[in-house]
C-alpha cells in the first residue's frame, strides 16, 4: 500500500531527528551555567570531568566526548568551560521511510563564569553549537540568593537562544542556498530550595520558554489519504510560535543509615497543546568508602500537538501539519543504575580527589498513535503502533583540584 | 460611623498579615542548625552531583520528548557554609 514519496522528501537524506536539537544550546547555557549548589553563597568546586557518552535506540546511534572544567579565579570567580561532541549516525524509522540514512557532526562549546557577591551568586554563559546545516548560539544569565541561615536559596534566570536552519540538497551533504531560517528562544526560570529538616531538602522549579520563526524540521514530512486510498506526504507546517510552561519539584531524603532516596514530579503544558508529566525515584547507596552505587526509575507521559496526526485525511487537511512522533501521544518508562568509584581520597599530586563512574540508562517508548510505516500490506491507518527502546552509557573520569 | 467596604478590610488585613510576616523574615531563626547539617553535606544529598552527565543526559529526554523546562539545575550541599 506505501506509495514511494514525493522527491522533495526523498532528497531528505538528513536530520528527520533534528527538531529537538534546536533546544539544546540553549539547555546546554542553562544546565551547565545554573549549576549551583543549594547554598547560593558557595562558589562550585574546582573540578574537571571528561565523559564518553553513546546512545543507541530505534536506529539512532549517538556517540562522543564531552570535557567540562572548572576553575576558581580569586575568592569570588569561578570560569567554566565545556566541549562537546555528538557523532550521528542515523536509520531511525522517519529516515528509513521518507529519506535515507545519514551521519551527521554536531559540535558544542560553553563558556560561563560564576561571580560570588556576599549571599549572591551571579553566572553568566555563552554557547555555539554547530553541525553541517545548522546553528545555534545562546546565552544564560542568573541569580541566585541564600537567605534564612542559608536553608533558603532562590534563583532567577534569563536565557536567549538565536537559531539558524539551513537544508541539504543532496545526499552529498551540498546546502540549499536559498534556504536559511531563523528561529529565537527565551527562557525565563524561577527555582526555590529549601532544606526542610537535618536530612531532607527540596527544589521547585518553574519555567517558561518562548519560541518565535522557523520552528519546522526542514526534512520531515506528514503523510495523507489520496483519492485512491494509498498515503502520499508533503511537507510538515508548524506555527511559527510556541511557548511553554514547566513545573517540576524535587525531593532528597537522607535515611537512617547512609544512602539517599530522591523524587521528582514535573508537569508540562505548551500552546501547542501538549501536556507532560514525568515522575522519578531513585536511590543512592554508598558501599564503604570508595564506592557509591544508584539505581532510578522514570516514567513519562505526554498527549499529542493539536495539529499531530499519523495518517491526515487528505492534502491540506489544515493550517498546521505534523507527523513528528515527538509531538504525538506516548509513554515512556526508563531505569538508571550507576556506580562510582572515588580514588586518591586523600590527594594525589595536585589532584585533591577523583572518582570513576559508569551511568548505564534503559529507555522503552510506546507510541499510542504513531504507526510503523516498515510493515507491508496493511491498510493506511492500521499498521501496528511504533514502540522502541534505547540504550543510554555514559562513562567519565572526575578530578577536584 | 462609616462602614468600611469589606474588599478594603480584607485588603488591609492581608497587608497586615504579610508586614508581621515580613518583619519576622530578619529574625527568623535555622531550624535547621549549622552543627545539625552533616547529613546534608554528604555528597550523595545533591541533586546534581556530575553535572556533566546530568546535562548529557537531559539532552538525551528533550531529544525524545515533547516537555522542556524545569529540570533543575541545582545541586545539593550543606546549606552551611
Amino acid at each position: 500500500m506505501r506509495v514511494a514519496p514525493k522527491e522533495e522528501v526523498a532528497v531528505a537524506a538528513a536530520a528527520t531527528d533534528k527538531r529537538t536539537r534546536f533546544h539544546w544550546g540553549l539547555l546546554a547555557a542553562g544546565a551547565l551555567g545554573f549549576c549551583l549548589p543549594l547554598t547560593a553563597a558557595v562558589l562550585p568546586e574546582d573540578r574537571a570531568d571528561a565523559l564518553y557518552h553513546a546512545y543507541s535506540g530505534g536506529g539512532l546511534d549517538v556517540s562522543g566526548p564531552s570535557v567540562l572544567a572548572r576553575k576558581q579565579l580569586g575568592k569570588y570567580t569561578s570560569l567554566f568551560g565545556n566541549y562537546y561532541v555528538d557523532s550521528i549516525s542515523s536509520a531511525s524509522i522517519d529516515v528509513v521511510t521518507t529519506a535515507s540514512p545519514y551521519t551527521e557532526y554536531r559540535e558544542e562549546k560553553t563558556l560561563g563564569g560564576d561571580f560570588l557577591y556576599e549571599k549572591s551568586i551571579f553566572s553568566l554563559s555563552f554557547t555555539n553549537s554547530e553541525e553541517s546545516d545548522f546553528s545555534a548560539n545562546s546565552t544564560a544569565f542568573g541569580i541566585s540568593h541564600s537567605m534564612f541561615g542559608d536553608l533558603t536559596t532562590i534563583s532567577l534566570g534569563y536565557g536567549q537562544g538565536w537559531d539558524t536552519v539551513r537544508r541539504r540538497a543532496n545526499k552529498a551533504g551540498d546546502l540549499d542556498p536559498g534556504f536559511e531560517e531563523k528561529a529565537d528562544r527565551q527562557r525565563f526560570r524561577l527555582g526555590l530550595s529549601q532544606v526542610l529538616s537535618k536530612n531532607s531538602l527540596v527544589d521547585l522549579n518553574y519555567e517558561l520558554i518562548t519560541d518565535e520563526g522557523y520552528l519546522n524540521n526542514p526534512y520531515r514530512s506528514v503523510r495523507y489519504l489520496d483519492s485512491s486510498g494509498n498515503y502520499q506526504y508533503q511537507s510538515e507546517v508548524y506555527p511559527n510560535t510556541r511557548t511553554s510552561h514547566a513545573l517540576g519539584l524535587k525531593a532528597l531524603y537522607y535515611l537512617p543509615y547512609r544512602a539517599a532516596i530522591h523524587g521528582e514530579v514535573r508537569g508540562f503544558i505548551d500552546t501547542w497543546g501538549i501536556d507532560a508529566y514525568i515522575g522519578e525515584v531513585g536511590y543512592v547507596h554508598p558501599l564503604g568508602r570508595d564506592w557509591i552505587l544508584e539505581a532510578s526509575y522514570r516514567y513519562y507521559t505526554q498527549s499529542r500537538a493539536d495539529f499531530y496526526s499519523d495518517l491526515f485525511p487528505r492534502q491540506d487537511a489544515q493550517n498546521y501539519l505534523a507527523r513528528d512522533k515527538e509531538l504525538s501521544t506516548y509513554v515512556s518508562h526508563g531505569l538508571g543504575l550507576g556506580a562510582s568509584y572515588h580514588f586518591a581520597q586523600r590527594g594525589w599530586g595536585f589532584i585533591d580527589k577523583g572518582s570513576l563512574n559508569l551511568k548505564y540508562n534503559y529507555m522503552q517508548f510506546s507510541y499510542q498513535d504513531f504507526r510503523d510505516l516498515r510493515v507491508e500490506g496493511y491498510t493506511p491507518g492500521t499498521e501496528p503502533l511504533y514502540s522502541f527502546s534505547a540504550q543510554v552509557l555514559r562513562l567519565f573520569i572526575s578530578v577536584w583540584y | 460611623m462609616r462602614r468600611i467596604p469589606l474588599p478594603s478590610l480584607r485588603a488591609a488585613l492581608l497587608l497586615t498579615i504579610a508586614a508581621s510576616l515580613l518583619a519576622g523574615c530578619g529574625s527568623i531563626e535555622p531550624w535547621v542548625k549549622p552543627y545539625e547539617r552533616a547529613n546534608l553535606a554528604d555528597p550523595i544529598m545533591s541533586f546534581s552531583r556530575d553535572p556533566v552527565a546530568d546535562s548529557y543526559v537531559n539532552h538525551v529526554y528533550e531529544a525524545r520528548e515533547g516537555a522542556r523546562g524545569a529540570e533543575g539545575g541545582g545541586g545539593g550541599g550543606c546549606g552551611c557554609n
